[in-house]
């Protein structure tokens, strides 16, 4: 039976994986490669990059990290963080990335989202929407690392990017990001029963308990956390134990 | 030496990592001598059948696979495209299995299928030393049918053929080369076939 997924996400600032609460306060949180290394051995069944700064001159530092990840751990990883143009995801795939993670580039010129999955087959385009839920009770999409509001509604965004031929939602909420207090249900259960691609829930991850609610409830495919796993608040060979035991289907 | 076959699809350069992580030196060339008196060859490969089968056949490539008597593992699309026909594209592959690639359709379950699943019903000493039912990391919208080339099975859908063989050539639907220890040991195996 095909299980569901948890994956670490780790956020890279000059090479280095650092954390912040609600995209601010932004704080060191160790060797990408060295912590990749760890989560894979415990069991992550994915794992996420996303390159915060990806400037044009950090570029060649994320390509080197996709080469020393690509040759050390033996799971798949996606890396995501300023893409904008085929040729920056043919680099990537071709130096060992497993898929690639598009987001504000795709809002603005959806036909990117067509080129990409023609070329290189929708099953390695990722695509990460920053979502928040305003005063109406809409959920919006938001742009530039949640910086940027527009006036598109999440689930039409994602059906959209999903005709177009994304091969995967990352849904990042930006109300439940860095609370601990429980991933958003209500969206992820919306775009993950109306959508024919899995969805990646992501924000707001704070106990065990909250990855069961996200899986059953959320009907998430997958769960992404990273300052959870990174101080070491949750281990994830507790977390798959204790999903298992609650009659999750997990990778053991 | 191994040979892992370059071609225009994704994934070759991971395949390569993968064997250096057990020690296994490889080259990665489309240059038809080389793979030809490679001891054995790896056909990796994600992407869309049609346009990798018309590079293959640009190259010359589709002929060379086909006439090779030593080992050949075929990953992922490597499987589709050994097979005689993919619904991809409506594209005539290169018929080594007879077995047909078809489209997941599922009201219900999720296409592609990405993630890890299990295998099961072993018939080939790729799996020797596997436990029952191992995961492996897959990510496919086309699955080949069930047939008495199947090694191994896998349920997503329905149950399909997680791997093929048939004399010399190997092939699994899933990644080995992302597939943790499990992936490891059936490159293991695939590496020490005689």
């Amino acid at each position: 039976m095909l299980t569901k997924r948890i994956i670490p996400c780790l956020d890279i600032r000059d090479g280095r994986t650092v954390k912040g609460i609600n995209f601010e306060n932004i704080r060191d949180a160790g060797d990408p490669v060295e912590l990749a290394l760890l989560y894979s051995q415990q069991g992550a069944d994915e794992l996420v990059f996303l390159d915060i700064t990806a400037t044009v001159e950090k570029r060649k530092t994320l390509i080197e990290l996709v080469k020393r990840v690509a040759a050390n751990i033996n799971i798949p990883f996606t890396v995501g963080g300023g893409i904008s143009a085929v040729e920056d995801v043919a680099v990537l795939l071709q130096h060992g990335a497993d898929k690639v993670s598009i987001n504000t580039a795709a809002f603005k010129n959806p036909g990117l989202i067509k080129e990409l999955s023609n070329r290189f087959g929708s099953q390695c385009i990722v695509l990460a929407i920053d979502t928040k839920k305003e005063a109406d009770g809409e959920w919006y999409v938001y742009l530039n690392g949640g910086r940027t509001k527009t006036e598109a509604k999440t689930i039409d965004w994602a059906n959209q990017a999903v005709a177009l031929g994304a091969g995967e939602i990352l849904l990042t909420s930006m109300n439940n990001d860095g609370t601990k207090a429980g991933f958003a249900v209500d969206i992820t259960s919306l775009l993950s029963n109306q959508l024919s691609v899995p969805v990646i829930a992501s924000g707001g991850a704070g106990t065990m308990q909250h990855f069961k609610e996200i899986f059953e409830e959320g009907n998430a495919d997958a769960a992404l956390a990273a300052s959870i796993f990174h101080y070491k608040e949750i281990e994830i060979p507790a977390l798959k134990a204790y999903l298992s035991a609650e009659k999750i289907s997990i990778r053991l | 030496m191994i040979a892992i076959i370059k071609y225009n699809a994704g994934n070759v350069q991971s395949v390569q990592y993968a064997l250096q992580r057990i020690g296994v030196e490889s080259v990665v060339t489309d240059d038809i001598d080389t793979i030809y008196n490679a001891d054995k060859v790896i056909f990796p490969g994600v992407g869309h059948a049609q346009f990798a089968m018309q590079y293959l056949r640009d190259k010359n490539l589709d002929k060379l696979i086909i006439s090779l008597q030593q080992p050949v593992l075929g990953i992922c699309l490597g499987l589709q495209l050994l097979c005689k026909h993919s619904e991809e594209g409506d594209t005539d592959c290169l018929g080594i299995f007879d077995t047909p690639i078809k489209l997941f359709a599922s009201p219900v379950l999720k296409v592609p299928q990405i993630g890890w699943n299990n295998i099961y019903n072993y018939k080939s000493t790729l799996f020797d030393g596997l436990a029952d039912e191992a995961f492996v990391y897959t990510v496919h919208s086309y699955y080949a049918a069930l047939s008495e080339e199947t090694t191994a099975v896998t349920d997503y859908v329905l149950p399909y053929s997680a791997a093929l063989q048939q004399n010399n050539f190997y092939a699994v639907q899933f990644h080995p080369e992302k597939s943790g220890a499990v992936g490891e040991t059936i490159l293991k195996n695939f590496i020490q076939l005689p």
